[in-house]
């Protein structure tokens, strides 16, 4: 009995000794900080992803306070409700930013790109293509290894085992740049979601000649420049064999799409056009005009139909 | 006690299956594919032109750089294209290909078979010419020769090393090049002694080339600033630092050259073509290569022109074998996977292998037990598990503290885990970005 009270004494002085030493200390090294950075950094999400550019919530917090204005920081995380907690906080204003969504441009899925080998290697995009250009004849294109959804902290991108393109959620996407940091093909682009998630994009990344691309894939983009005269508002470039839509200047007229001999351009979370000849011959279910995501080969074939 | 290194290294079943099979001279096709990437260093510079008619041993690549090199003609025939194509990992390089038309040699070529052994030229005009040879180290690395002869200035070779080790699995054609070229081996190991001004060399072969040593032991007799030593067959041995330990008992520093430890290592198919440069006005066109495996029935050592393809290879040994699930351009250890067999051979290509699904088919990895056998396989002394570990975790400046950049890459740690880890994929990629940042550092 003796010795269990000795140990409970023995741990309590010990116990008490150290909060004693660690008062004084906190007091006496006490370090003065900007009560509102404690304030501003309760107000984030706290998930320390660096999508701001910060290495965490507690810097973007401090700089936030410290800066005279509060250009140059935004919370992807947040959004525009958490910027405009931080700026009421703060006192100060912040321009309302449009809704960014990482888009994964490459759509050479198992139908599209045929496999010319396999790899037997360390299933990661960044060790297989360290060693050769990957199993398919696109040297541009996805690997299919996830290195992106090993990044996500939001469990927003997984690879989807049909395709094996990674497929991006975008409720959950936050667009804090994890993926497109860590796709070592630049696939992965932080785009503006669109109105209603309404959006067009090239689906490719292939900068080689059109030849060589049309023979790796079925549906890569052959820098024909087709789209960019077609686009009315001078959206569309092309450098190295590239079509690139400035999704800032896109008014999603969707001429491209229709236009693009490859199906290249992808247009995602339009309703399915139905022709009026169509709709009076077939049910009224299947017509429900439903905001899908529409492939161009689904387009296509739905094209095809009428 | 026969001579090796003393840290580490692994014992794999050598499997040299062509050791007995003489070289046999390919014949010329149809046409040849030559990548302009033939060294390590910048590809170089295709000076040929669609349509330009060549004879063997005509220029038709110029050196892009310091670390760069000549690549000649090697057939006759009609330039029928100066294009990009892919190379055996698929990346685009530039190529010439050749339409062949006969076999028609420039005639300062020397092609008889008479051993020339008189070095007339000087040190200055051996170096130019090595480099107009287009000559590079053909053990692998295929470093530009004339830059691994001049030490830079402060830097001074006591010994030249020839590398006869050959540690690879299956590969023989350093083998076979020492049983039938012994004296010409040597003769270019004199020319390179004397280009680097110094008087005493080495050839490090290992115990299990009997018939190899025997011959080179025989011929040695004549050249005796070269002397044969046999070393204990151990992979990797045939690694630069590897090699200069087992013979002359010093370690290359971390991040050092061997020039630092005053030698200079040179393949013997490096000598044999320096040799054939120096004295017989022959560029280097041509490459021996062992096409082997279990599973094909016509395992051989081929004399190739640089440019042949591995499917025409595969033509003349009748088609894709059965079995065959990969397809190795070097040995299963450091060899490197060809993912496209339209790609061609090059200067330093040694081995065209093949290999079922069972050989390499990669077990499933499980958790590491700490059994402590990557650091015990380690040539160079670092401890795999924590670099695999760390790499995970990205944490590069501790990877630099543990010595990340001394790897070799030699897959000794990933040969002998009892896991399946696979160690080397992952070192291998915290490697290059070790090394990225420490290049991307200011200079003191």
């Amino acid at each position: 009995m003796s010795i269990v009270l000795f140990t409970i004494i023995c741990l309590s002085v010990i116990g008490l000794l150290l909060a004693i030493i660690l008062y004084v200390v906190s007091k006496k090294f006490h370090v003065e900080e900007d009560p509102r950075i404690e304030i501003v950094e309760a107000l984030l999400p706290g998930a320390n992803c660096g999508g701001c550019g910060f290495t965490g919530c507690h810097a973007f917090a401090q700089s936030a306070v410290e800066s005279p204005s509060l250009d140059g920081h935004f919370c992807p995380v947040g959004g525009n409700d958490t910027m405009a907690k931080v700026a009421s906080a703060l006192g100060q204003e912040v321009k309302v930013q449009q809704k960014m969504v990482a888009v994964v441009r490459c759509n050479g899925t198992f139908d599209n790109r045929e496999k010319s080998n396999y790899f037997d290697g360390y299933k990661s995009c960044k060790v297989a293509l360290s060693l050769y250009a990957g199993e398919t004849n696109c040297r541009y294109g996805c690997a299919g290894f996830g290195d992106c959804v090993e990044v996500c902290a939001f469990d927003a991108i997984h690879v989807d085992p049909k395709t094996g393109i990674p497929e991006v959620d975008q409720d959950k996407c936050t667009a804090c740049g994890a993926c497109v940091k860590a796709c070592p093909q630049s696939l992965i682009e932080l785009r503006a979601a669109g109105p209603k998630n309404r959006r067009v994009c090239v689906s490719c990344r292939n900068m080689d000649k059109g030849a060589l691309t049309r023979k790796a894939c079925k549906v890569g983009c052959i820098g024909c420049g087709k789209c960019a005269k077609v686009c009315p508002f001078g959206a569309i470039k092309i450098e190295n064999n590239l079509a690139y839509i400035d999704f800032n200047l896109c008014k999603l007229c969707k001429k491209c799409v229709d236009e693009c001999p490859t199906g290249a351009i992808e247009a995602v979370n339009f309703p399915i056009k139905v022709p009026k000849s169509a709709t009076t011959l077939e049910t009224p279910q299947t017509q429900a005009p439903q905001p899908k995501v529409a492939t161009p080969i689904e387009q296509k074939e739905n094209n095809s139909k009428e | 006690m026969l001579k090796t290194f003393h840290i580490g290294g692994v014992h794999p079943n050598d499997n040299k299956i062509t050791a007995d099979a003489p070289i046999e001279v390919f014949p010329i096709l149809d046409k040849v594919y030559i990548s302009m990437a033939q060294h390590l260093g910048a590809p170089a510079t295709p000076v040929v032109a669609k349509g330009d008619k060549v004879k063997v041993g005509d220029v038709i690549g110029e050196p892009a750089g310091f670390i760069s090199g000549y690549v000649h003609a090697s057939v006759s025939g009609t330039v029928t294209a100066v294009e990009p194509m892919k190379d055996l990992a698929g990346k685009l390089v530039m190529h010439v290909v050749i339409a062949v038309e006969g076999d028609e040699w420039r005639p300062e070529i020397d092609r008889s078979s008479d051993i020339v052994r008189d070095i007339k030229l000087s040190k200055e005009e051996i170096l130019d010419k090595i480099k107009l040879s287009g000559i590079v180290g053909l053990g692998g690395a295929t470093f530009p020769t004339h830059v691994k002869l001049s030490p830079p200035p402060g830097k001074k070779a006591e010994f030249l090393i020839l590398n006869g080790a050959e540690c690879e699995p299956y590969v023989t054609a350093d083998d076979r090049i020492m049983r039938e070229q012994s004296e010409q081996i040597f003769i270019g190991g004199k020319i390179m002694l004397k280009a680097l001004g110094i008087e005493r060399g080495f050839v490090g072969i290992e115990e299990n080339k009997k018939a190899a040593i025997a011959q080179m032991k025989e011929t040695g007799k004549k050249y005796p600033e070269l002397e044969v030593i046999i070393l204990k067959k151990k992979y990797p041995q045939g690694g630069e630092k590897q090699l200069i330990e087992a013979i002359t008992g010093r370690r290359v520093p971390s991040l050092g050259l061997p020039i630092d430890v005053g030698v200079v290592v040179q393949n013997v198919g490096t000598a044999l073509a320096v040799y054939e440069a120096i004295q017989k006005n022959k560029p280097l066109v041509e490459s021996v290569v062992t096409v082997t495996g279990q599973c094909i029935s016509q395992q051989r050592n081929l004399s190739l022109r640089v440019g042949t393809s591995f499917s025409q290879i595969l033509d003349a040994i009748g088609g894709i074998p059965k079995d065959a699930a990969k397809f190795i351009s070097g040995g299963p250890m450091m060899g490197k996977a060809v993912s496209n067999i339209d790609a061609s051979v090059l200067k330093g290509t040694s081995a065209f292998l093949m290999l079922t699904e069972e050989q390499t088919k990669r077990k499933e990895e499980i958790n590491c037990v700490r059994c402590a056998k990557c650091i015990e396989a380690c040539p160079m002394g670092l401890e795999p598990w924590l670099l695999n570990k760390l790499s995970r975790a990205r944490r590069y400046d501790d990877l630099e503290k543990e010595k990340i950049y001394d790897c070799i890459e030699c897959g000794c740690c990933l040969y002998t885990c009892p896991s399946n880890i696979p160690l080397l994929d992952i070192i291998r990629i915290s490697k290059a970005e070790v090394t990225r940042i420490m290049r991307s550092r200011p200079k003191k």
